[in-house]
């Protein structure tokens, strides 16, 4: 204890700072944390170490206090306000974050909660990190008025200014309503917990007075449906210690800004690694589905898939694996769901996995089978023209490393989306099981021989002859559109070795402002 | 492999084997079965298939293949016609007819006598004799062979019965004649039971199945499948090859077989071994078949039925013999004298077979098809090529990784045998060679094979027909784990997490000087147990000290090494000097392990998120009581019920259609429908609610 005439002053600081300390690590108290307990959600700080590596948490602004004097809040207030910021590690490579804290005002979003929200974004911005937010408040802090709602809008505007310079990662560990689903709205990944979190605009209630439709927060706006239906949230979890775990995982992915390549580390699967299997999975039958799955867990290093919005629009598969100990995002046809055919919604999502990964330089493998677009009115009312080209737009705005193996099918217009060579695809494989065409041969010999159509015989051999032509990778491997036909058993040892070779790829786009994506 | 255990002699290498042909008129593992020993011998092999099998192992194993038609066995392998014009097509000069499909098919075996193609079977007389019950039995008496005794005529009145039962022999089955499913039966100690007995089967008979006609029989005690392997020639040699128990058996399907019988005894051995040659002579037995007794708990012997073909099981024969089976079968079928007398006939050691099923064992053992998406069978031969007295793996299958188990055909994948200087040396190697056993793709029984293996009355040979009826009388639900192997999975879990969390820290774009530190103390979850452990690394061993947590017992040390590597499902672990191996599969803190039946969650945490692990609520897993479930995936063929129906216990509800048989879901217990999901024609996965009850 240093001694001295000011001796007993800076004890007497000290003291005071230990119990300021506690007091804020308390937040909202003793009996609010036994409830947040009960409920089966864990605490800010709590989550927050469990999100990052072992005593790496370094907070910021512990002892900020809120500024409202209306409705008795002069008297009330708690160190921190409500959210905990700083900065820390996950696996030793930096991350920001900031956790909301229900036990302060119900996690409520005040002028210096937002304050502290923005300087930790604002501070990943500059020095290149992630930001993740973990998510569970009740809203605007109605006593502090439109300060409240100005704070929603600085967060937003740094979130929009992040978007493609940083990884955001927003993870819903209990309520979020309101304006305040905006900001995870704005970040690259969103993930809940299963029964303690839920998102909406308007809660239930609202909805009951306004529209007289009854429905349950769950059922509005729980895990489930945004996990299956709406597609707002990228995955869910059972508990709060499952989700951060796996916002570990998934953070070891990602590169911490677009100034970096994505990380590489030590790998335990040789890179010419022959999976015999593969050669047997497409069925003779064209019509028979199979699992992709199977192709990406048997091409990636050590079969690990690390699968973003796996419960929505599942005739496409879109997540990250490694290759060589190294990120690549993967987007597949998937046959077993609508034969794996581009819809509104499968080209949506696949979209925008596209463009996180060409924002961050992640190299992007596309594996093909895909039989077309899916027809009828429901699409096409839906606008599946704009929403197919927004993939289209992806894979031709993109400059990172595109490797495209085409397993089976790869028909008319969505030929043309699923990362061709005509899109700057770097390389392009087929296996011999590939069938590039305009169209499946039963539906091309209904229109090229309409005059025959009577005729059973004729359309068979007409059919027969088709399938010759192009039921076979050669024709388009003819034309140069496809690089060299693999052995499916080989599809991990060639795709590593692309890779390799297009580590050092440089391809610019024309200066613009930005594009105009069909949104 | 197995060859090694072989007699080497008497393999025939020569030349003059060059130009002989086999057609093998099976598919799957007993195909590729035959066919290995023909290579040995030098002789070509056909092989035939059907579409299913259009890319089978059976097929590219053989050096010619002849397709025979669709994928039905009614189409194909069960078509004589197909067969026959294969035998023409190739030339082939005999056929191995497998088990199952022609194998005991006298109009087969005559056709290829009129074709003038060898048979690798017995003679039509013994085919013929030996396929119907009756007259085998009659043979059997004529023979001096023992039956089981009983009055085969109708029995008219109660005194009557008691007279019978006299001269049968207490205990007795008062049985109906119409019986079945244990109604009308009645086992009778005493005159008094007899006649008792007599009236209720009578009773009950009339009343379940309208006819009332009984008869008696000796009631076995604790039965037990016991069977005589004999080898004939066409010269008149017959030798007995000692028994093998096949006790174990689910709905009279065998799915565990050992050579020998832990129950016999030399005297009893040497007294069915002679009653079954004596029952293979009286047909002029030529070939390799099997005399099948059922035996009580006083080693009283009871003739069932002979099998004129190889059996399934014949590998556990083979290993504690030496001798190859169809090696033999093709020798005195081609008409070569029986080298082999009966004082060769060895007994050494103890061998087991597994019969490896695609099947659902956790759901009443519902046959699963699929695509083999893994299949990686343990190492074939000795355990421990450095030990003379090592065990003996041998593995005979018909599948490979990333073919296909069909619906067509017998869901068998493989037969896994394993060899020991005794029983116990044999289970302990079942054991291993089941715990690196990989299939993912298809639902299999290997989780309830470890069981079996596990369990203190298999090790004790205690068997009977009953088993598994007995000691699984819910179905199969899991296996405890035993103390000792968890606290082995929560240190080779701890030194997983290790391995993973030093791994991360080779990552790029680390704060230099920031990388985590990996955990030496952790809390280790295995299922219910807890775990404090902390580790240490030596030499390249690990020291893992455990204690468990509500134990008052001392800390415990286990010495570990493993080359274990991410993303190898399979953990090879040596655990005290001994190999320790168990599937994992990752969860977000840890791994679901699989290991000997049991599937246990393991979670690895340091000390304070172990102490907020235990704030999470526990999962409540969704109550299904009131739901109806598809129990596979399938079309709903009708739905029997309606909303707002009460239905009974036991009553049919819906029709599901699966691999083209039919499953009827009856109702559980008395409910009323209050929501039906599913119509007719409707694909349902697996677990789909049907309908729901109020």
């Amino acid at each position: 204890m240093p001694r001295g005439l000011k001796g007993f002053v800076l004890k007497d600081i000290l003291q005071q700072l230990e119990e300021r300390r506690a007091q804020a690590r308390l937040g909202g108290g003793k009996k609010r944390i036994a409830v947040q307990h009960a409920k089966g959600k864990l605490t800010a700080r709590e989550r927050i170490s469990l999100l990052l590596d072992e005593d790496s948490f370094e907070e910021f602004d512990m002892f900020v206090a809120h500024r409202c004097t209306d409705f008795g809040m002069e008297d009330k207030g708690f160190p921190g306000d409500g959210v905990v910021t700083g900065w820390g590690t996950i696996n030793g490579r930096k991350t920001f974050v900031f956790a909301q804290d229900f036990t302060v005002f119900g996690g409520s979003l005040s002028e210096t909660n937002a304050k502290k929200i923005c300087k930790v974004q604002e501070m990943a911005i500059k020095h290149g990190a992630p930001v993740i937010g973990l998510n569970d408040s009740g809203g605007a802090r109605i006593q502090e008025g439109v300060v409240s709602l100005g704070g929603y809008a600085d967060v937003f505007q740094n979130n929009i200014l992040a978007s493609g310079v940083i990884p955001q990662i927003s993870v819903i560990m209990g309520p979020c309503a309101g304006g305040a689903v905006y900001s995870p709205a704005l970040t690259d990944f969103i993930f809940m917990v299963r029964d303690t979190s839920y998102m909406f605009v308007t809660g239930p209630d609202v909805v009951k007075t306004v529209t007289n439709e009854i429905v349950t927060a769950e059922e509005l706006g729980g895990a489930k449906t945004h996990t299956t239906k709406s597609s707002v949230a990228d995955g869910a979890f059972d508990n709060d210690m499952e989700a951060l775990a796996e916002i570990r995982r998934l953070f070891d992915f990602l590169p911490l800004n677009n100034r970096e390549k994505p990380p590489v580390r030590n790998v335990f699967d040789k890179s010419d690694r022959l999976e015999k299997s593969l050669d047997t999975l497409v069925p003779d039958n064209p019509n028979l589905p199979y699992d992709m799955h199977e192709v990406i867990t048997k091409v990636a290093d050590e079969g690990d898939f690390y699968e973003i919005q796996k419960d929505f629009a599942k005739n496409i598969l879109t997540g990250f694996i490694r290759m060589d100990g190294s990120t690549v995002g993967v987007v597949a046809n998937q046959p077993m769901v609508l034969a794996g055919c581009l819809d509104s919604d499968s080209s949506r999502k696949a979209a925008r996995f596209v463009r996180f990964c060409d924002a961050f330089s992640i190299p992007i493998l596309t594996l093909v089978d895909v039989p077309g677009f899916l027809p009828g009115t429901a699409q096409e009312h839906g606008g599946i023209i704009k929403h197919g080209a927004k993939l289209l737009y992806a894979y031709g705005e993109a400059t990172v490393p595109k490797v495209t193996v085409i397993t089976r099918k790869a028909y008319g217009g969505a030929y043309d989306v699923m990362a061709p060579k005509h899109l700057r695809g770097d390389l392009n494989y087929a296996w011999p099981s590939a069938q590039i065409a305009v169209m499946g041969a039963k539906g091309a010999v209904e229109i090229l021989y309409r005059k025959d159509l009577k005729d059973a015989k004729k359309i068979a051999k007409h059919v027969e002859d088709y399938e010759k032509n192009f039921a076979n990778p050669f024709k388009a491997a003819e034309k140069g559109y496809i690089d060299d036909v693999i052995m499916p058993h080989s599809t991990r040892k060639r795709v590593c070795r692309a890779f390799a070779m297009l580590k050092d790829k440089d391809l610019k786009n024309p200066w613009k402002k930005h594009g105009n994506l069909p949104l | 492999m197995f060859i090694q255990l072989i007699e080497q002699n008497t393999i025939g290498r020569g030349k003059k084997n060059n130009d002989k042909k086999i057609l093998i008129a099976n598919r799957g593992e007993i195909a590729c079965r035959v066919i290995k020993t023909a290579k040995l011998m030098g002789i070509s092999t056909v092989a035939v298939y059907s579409d299913a099998d259009k890319n089978a192992l059976h097929v590219s194993m053989a050096d010619e293949a002849v397709y025979i038609g669709a994928s039905a066995a009614s189409e194909s392998y069960l078509v004589m016609d197909k067969i026959l014009a294969a035998i023409a097509d190739t030339g082939a000069d005999a056929v191995h007819p497998g088990y199952g499909f022609l194998s005991e098919n006298k109009a087969f075996a005559l056709a290829l006598e009129a074709a003038g193609v060898v048979f690798i079977g017995p003679n039509v007389v013994a085919i013929e004799a030996m396929g119907d019950k009756i007259a085998s039995k009659k043979l059997a008496i004529k023979a001096g062979v023992s039956c089981v005794p009983g009055h085969m005529g109708l029995i008219e009145d109660a005194d009557e019965a008691v007279k019978i039962a006299n001269k049968v022999g207490y205990p007795v089955m008062i049985k109906a004649s119409a019986g079945g499913g244990g109604k009308g039966m009645r086992v009778a100690y005493t005159d008094e039971e007899a006649r008792e007995g007599f009236a209720s089967s009578k009773n009950e008979a009339k009343s379940a199945f309208g006819d009332d006609r009984i008869f008696i029989e000796k009631f076995i005690e604790g039965p037990r499948h016991i069977e005589i392997q004999v080898l004939g020639d066409k010269h008149g040699n017959i030798i007995h090859l000692n028994e093998r128990e096949c006790s174990i058996q689910r709905r009279n399907q065998k799915v565990i077989e050992e050579a020998p019988s832990p129950f016999l005894d030399a005297a009893t051995r040497e007294a069915m071994g002679a009653e079954a040659i004596a029952l293979a002579a009286i047909v002029d037995y030529d070939s390799a078949g099997t005399v099948e007794f059922i035996v009580d708990k006083d080693k009283n012997f009871y003739f069932l039925e002979m099998n004129t073909r190889l059996q399934v099981e014949h590998p556990v024969t083979e290993l504690i013999t030496g001798v190859d089976l169809v090696e033999h079968m093709i020798r005195v079928a081609s008409g070569e004298k029986l080298k082999l007398k009966q004082k060769d006939i060895k007994l050494t050691g103890w061998a087991i077979e597994s019969r490896i099923y695609a099947e659902d064992p956790y759901r009443n053992f519902l046959p699963s098809i699929g695509r083999l998406s893994r299949y990686r069978p343990p190492v074939e031969g000795k355990t421990d090529d450095n030990n003379e007295e090592s065990a003996i793996v041998r593995n005979d299958t018909g599948v490979y990784e990333g073919g296909e188990i069909s619906m067509y055909y017998d869901p068998m994948i493989a037969k896994l045998c394993t060899w020991g200087e005794d029983r116990g040396m044999a289970t302990e190697a079942m054991k291993q060679a089941l715990d690196n056993f990989e299939i993912v793709g298809v639902g299999h029984n290997i989780p309830f094979l470890s069981a079996v293996m596990e369990h203190d009355r298999f090790m004790r040979g205690d068997l009977t027909t009953n088993y598994i009826a007995e000691e699984f009388p819910d179905g199969f639900v899991g296996h405890p784990l035993n103390p000792g192997h968890a606290r082995a999975i929560a240190s080779c879990c701890t030194l997983m997490a290790q391995f993973l969390a030093a791994r991360a820290a080779t990552a790029s774009g680390i704060l230099p000087g920031h990388a985590r530190s990996v955990p030496t103390h952790v809390i280790v979850d295995v299922g219910e147990r807890t775990y404090d452990i902390s580790t240490e690394k030596t030499n390249g061993l690990y020291l893992v000290t455990s204690s468990e947590d509500g134990s008052d017992k001392a800390a415990v040390e286990l010495e570990i090494s493993s080359g274990w590597t991410p993303g190898q499902p399979l953990v090879k672990a040596i655990v005290d000097n001994k190999d320790f191996t168990f599937a994992a599969k990752p969860i977000p803190q840890g791994y679901m392990v699989y290991y000997r039946g049991s599937t246990v969650e393991v979670n690895v945490r340091i000390h304070a998120h172990a102490e907020l692990a235990k704030l999470m609520p526990e999962k409540i897993l969704p109550d299904t009581s009131n739901l109806l479930l598809c129990p596979m995936p399938g079309v709903i063929v009708s739905v029997l019920v309606k909303e707002g129906d009460e239905v009974q216990d036991g009553q049919a509800l819906a029709v599901v259609e699966a691999m083209k048989m039919e499953n009827t879901l009856r109702a559980e217990k008395k409910a009323v429908v209050s929501k039906v999901n599913a119509k007719a024609g409707d694909n349902l996965a697996v677990d789909a609610v049907i309908m729901e009850f109020g």
